[in-house]
């Protein structure tokens, strides 16, 4: 479920003329031709060491590393009734942010005691949020909130749809007091950056089940805890991006703010910040979607919200009900998403032009603004306004439409997508998985730190050398190459995927609006709904794994090269046309490797959110790490290995992660 | 143009606030709900971890149900993990799990060492750990439920996951598993797969049943599925006290699991009227397995469920009110 936020994508490098790229054919083909040595060594010495110093553990077995963690646990636990800083400092905090959430519960989603409903009733919410979605965003976006609102309502879920935009804002409220800061901190100086970074990147890739008991141990069950974990995903991207935007202001202007005798406050204030402003509110944007990509998991805590029905409809199988259910939860994911970027294009507009006409406008919200009290009011005072069951109930029609058509589906593909499972299986999943966990570990480690060497150069080496060490370190190495197989084939169909589908999306308009909310709608439904299904077409399996990693990442690498392919200049294409060229000679000669850029990228993308899918891809039959951090989650005995398993997680996504980010900086100054 | 995008956004604000009081001082002439029933005002909240899995619920609800209904309780009900729900024992927020597997670590840590919860006896509930097979295989291959005969079908179960050997599908994280020991020390030509969830292994089982396709599983009564499809037991080794002592050498059949009712230690010496409700309640698997059965497969609501049962077991619930 830890899913990695997209980077907003750099600026398009300068594409070289073509002319230069024959002469960068050489270096090119002679990395390929080294890392055909490299494999071709590899398979020799795994034909030669095969099943030798392959470093497995047994499933119930512990190694010394991983018993110190559960006593350092149980410490921890033994330590909280008694320990000032605990008691008081995180006490306190957990207090605050439970008495935050009830107050908010109370006016707009539970029953406020000794109200059989809350204080304010769904009429009355759903109108004072759209009269704030006009207020900053437009009609447009007015008409989405009333659209989303009603839905919550007829589907059967207004309460738990509310408490999770409850959690959700609590947690990015916090997230951005607290990451604006830091970012300008991180934009300021190096040093801040260097620290910070790594923690970010746990933040983002530590297995959220990993650290829901220490949660709870510290925060205690419910919604305080639910926030908190929440606040530990949902943390980086606003950072992250909002230090990507200060960094990128133009350094002229910046030299023509001081040179005015701007001191650096003033320079922030009035320039910094407004004008990375577009980019922060897409880091907010981003945070939000991390937040509700949590929703489900923070369900095991008894965090509020609609992650309850969609785990509770899976223990019965209920596919229909799960369906719907996470159909909420994308619902407000679009409906966050499309109001805060049209609120800032908004701002941006009014900021650039100087001609609108506020009295119109102010005669409006005010309108709006009586509308919206009224409501309130009818909504303090008749049930009808204040009950969502009082609404027409379309949730359950939906529920059985579903079940059925995902039964049929199943039913009819059930055998042909089986025999898709074991050709893939046999005939490329296990060779491949083979080479990475049979052969010898010292022969493994030695191939994947030459191939970090020859596509990223000697940084990302050393960080693939450090990261191995951890992993051998925690005693996980077989099962993370197990996990490493799976993701890096999950990742090559994933870009199969991207590279079909972006080249589609960015030549025609008409596929782009047609594919793009389905794009949306498979990152953010919660994969808890798509298991059952998956699981009855391909059966419990890794294969399975890689489907749902596949559903979760594919969207957001096909996104990416479809803008890659789209910022092709259009004069570029246009003069390959008239030189003949025909549409496939255009695709592969010119749009493809221009958006080169994108598709690397889109692959760097690509295996972060397929590595976030590891532990999903556990419950469903995909096996090593991702059953690990689940058991330990499940079983005390076993905490320690699951944490062992996270840590394995999260190096190998800083591995990965700098290999290709290093490889993409390198096509970039290509 | 500032001052006048800062008015809007000031009278915004005003208006918010306005309506907001407007709302307050106006509204609330909803009837106010009844407060809880009078009766045992000693009662108050009372709090109920909800374990992930059908049958529990079902238990959860029922005593949740009686205690709300007869006892005037304040019910709140969480859904946790079972260790989370060990937790809460000590902070207050769990006053009882209903149904308790084994869980001897978690005793001896919250219960001997830390002193925040207890023992409150049976539940009536026997939990059966094995493996098992679809009906239909019993069917065709008689001989198939000794665990001698395994070996010579063991060509049938493989699949994708199991290479050259037989595939026995294990699964649910959260249930302790020797299987891999099992299988090494009955010498079966089998391996274990983790399909890593219920939903998994269920899905499996049905589909097996469904297509008439080889399968077998690690599974448990009592469960809502087995109502479904009457999955077979597999007859391994029988059990005998300590022979699982050893979890490297154990090649023994699970225990049976007598389910417990574990209560946090302060929820016991409250003198709360629902603690002598949790401590009297007791039923059997069938009983449980009709309510699972009302929720999981007619889609009934946890708590229509149980007040649907109450309502046909008056004498059972009448013994547990003591």
């Amino acid at each position: 479920m830890t899913a990695v936020a997209e980077r907003p994508a750099a600026p398009a490098a300068p594409e070289p003329p073509p002319t230069a790229q024959q002469q960068q054919r050489d270096p090119v083909r002679r990395t390929g031709v080294l890392l055909a040595a490299i494999l071709g060594i590899w398979a020799l010495g795994w034909a030669l060491f095969k099943g030798t110093a392959t470093l497995p553990l047994g499933r119930a077995t512990l190694t010394d590393f991983q018993r110190s963690l559960n006593d350092l646990r149980d410490a921890f636990d033994a330590a909280r009734d008694s320990n000032f800083f605990l008691e008081t400092v995180v006490g306190g905090a957990s207090d605050g942010l439970e008495a935050l959430v009830t107050a908010a519960q109370n006016l707009l989603s539970q029953p406020a005691f000794p109200r059989p409903v809350p204080e304010i009733g769904w009429l009355g919410v759903l109108a004072v949020a759209a009269w704030i979605a006009y207020a900053l965003a437009g009609v447009r976006s007015t008409i989405l909130v009333v659209v989303s609102f009603l839905a919550f309502g007829v589907f059967g879920f207004w309460t738990e749809s509310i408490d999770l935009l409850i959690i959700t804002f609590t947690a990015v409220l916090i997230s951005v007091a607290v990451g604006i800061p830091l970012a300008i901190a991180m934009a300021r100086s190096r040093t801040v950056t260097t620290v910070v970074t790594p923690v970010l990147d746990v933040m983002q890739t530590m297995p959220s089940f990993v650290y829901l008991l220490p949660l709870v141990l510290l925060f205690s069950i419910g919604p305080s805890a639910a926030v908190v974990a929440t606040l530990i995903y949902a943390l980086p991207p606003v950072v992250r991006i909002t230090a990507h935007g200060l960094r990128t202001v133009a350094p002229s202007t910046i030299e023509a703010t001081t040179s005015m005798g701007s001191t650096r406050a003033q320079l922030l204030r009035k320039v910094q910040l407004p004008m990375a402003k577009q980019t922060i509110i897409v880091g907010v944007n981003q945070t939000m979607m991390a937040a509700l990509s949590i929703a489900t998991i923070a369900a095991l805590i008894d965090g509020p919200g609609l992650g309850e029905p969609v785990i509770e409809a899976l223990q019965t199988l209920d596919i229909g009900t799960a369906f719907v259910s996470g159909l909420c939860i994308v619902i407000i994911a679009i409906m966050l998403d499309r109001t805060t970027t049209a609120a800032s294009e908004r701002a941006e507009a009014e900021r650039r032009t100087a001609v609108h006409d506020p009295r119109r406008r102010r005669a409006a919200l005010i309108g709006g603004g009586v509308v919206a009290a009224v409501a309130v009011y009818l909504s303090r005072s008749y049930l009808w306004a204040a009950d969502p069951d009082t609404l027409p109930d379309l949730g359950r029609p939906l529920a059985d439409a579903v079940g059925s058509a995902t039964e049929w589906f199943t039913d009819t593909f059930g055998q042909l997508t089986g025999a898709i499972k074991d050709g893939f299986t046999y005939g490329l999943l296990n060779p491949f998985q083979s080479l990475l966990a049979d052969s010898p570990w010292w022969l493994v480690a030695a191939a994947l730190l030459a191939v970090a060497f020859l596509i990223g150069g000697w940084r990302p080496a050393l960080t693939t050398a450090v990261c191995l060490a951890v992993i051998f370190g925690v005693g996980l190495w077989q099962d993370s190459m197990v996990t490493l197989g799976m993701t890096l084939v999950a990742t090559v169909l994933v870009m199969f995927l991207a590279v079909v589908f972006g080249v589609w999306m960015g030549r025609s308009k008409r596929a782009d609006t047609a594919l793009r909310p389905l794009l949306d709608a498979g990152q953010t439904i919660p994969p808890f709904v798509y298991l059952v299904p998956a699981l009855a077409l391909f059966g419990p399996s890794r294969f399975t794994a890689i489907v749902a990693a596949i559903v979760y990442a594919g969207p957001a690498a096909i996104k990416l090269v479809a803008d890659g392919i789209r910022g092709v200049a259009p004069t570029t294409v246009e003069a390959a046309r008239s030189a003949g060229s025909s549409t496939f000679q255009i695709i592969t000669k010119v749009q493809l490797p221009m958006a080169r850029g994108a598709l690397v990228l889109a692959s760097n993308q690509g295996l972060l959110y397929v590595l976030s899918m590891v532990v999903i891809g556990g419950l469903v039959g995909g096996g090593a790490l991702g059953y690990t951090v689940v058991s330990g989650f499940s079983q005390a005995q076993l905490f320690g290995k699951g944490l062992a398993a996270g840590i394995a997680i999260v190096a190998l996504g800083i591995m990965l992660d700098r290999i290709t980010q290093h490889a993409a900086a390198r096509q970039g100054r290509r | 143009m500032r001052t006048g995008r800062a008015r809007v956004v000031r009278l915004a604000a005003l208006i918010a606030a306005g309506s907001l009081v407007v709302a307050a001082c106006g509204g609330g002439n909803i009837e106010e709900a009844p407060a809880a029933q009078e009766g045992d005002a000693e009662c108050g909240d009372f709090n109920i971890a909800i374990n992930p899995w059908v049958g529990y619920e079902a238990s959860a609800h029922v005593v949740g149900y009686v205690a709300a209904t007869e006892l005037g309780c304040n019910i709140e009900y969480k859904s946790l993990k079972e260790e989370v729900a060990w937790q809460g024992f000590g902070s207050g927020e769990v006053d009882v799990v209903i149904e308790n597997w084994g869980h001897d670590d978690l005793k001896q840590k919250y219960i001997e060492e830390q002193g925040t919860a207890q023992d409150a006896g049976p539940n009536g509930n026997v939990g059966v750990i094995g493996w098992y097979l679809p009906p239909w295989m019993v069917e065709e291959y008689p001989d198939i439920t000794e665990w001698e005969n395994l070996n010579k079908y063991a060509e049938m179960f493989r699949t994708s996951e199991s290479g050259d050997k037989g595939q026995l599908l294990d699964g649910d994280p959260s249930f302790v598993t020797n299987d891999e020991a099992l299988v090494q020390n009955l010498g079966l030509n089998f391996t274990v797969v983790y399909a890593g969830s219920e939903p998994a292994l269920i899905q499996a089982f049905r589909q097996a049943e469904e297509n008439q396709e080889p399968l077998l599983g690690y599974f448990y009564a009592p469960q809502w599925f087995l109502s479904e499809i009457a999955l077979v037991k597999v007859n391994l080794p029988p059990y005998e006290e300590g022979c699982d002592a050893d979890p490297e050498t154990v090649a023994c059949d699970y225990p049976e699991y007598i389910l417990d009712k574990i209560v946090a230690t302060d929820f016991a010496e409250s003198g709360s009227p629902a603690y002598d409700l949790v401590a009297n309640f007791e039923w059997t698997n069938d009983d449980q397995n009709l309510v699972a059965k009302y929720i999981a497969e007619d889609g009934m609501d946890p708590e229509d469920a149980a007040a649907q049962w109450v309502e046909d077991n008056p004498d059972v619930v009448e013994g547990w009110l003591g």
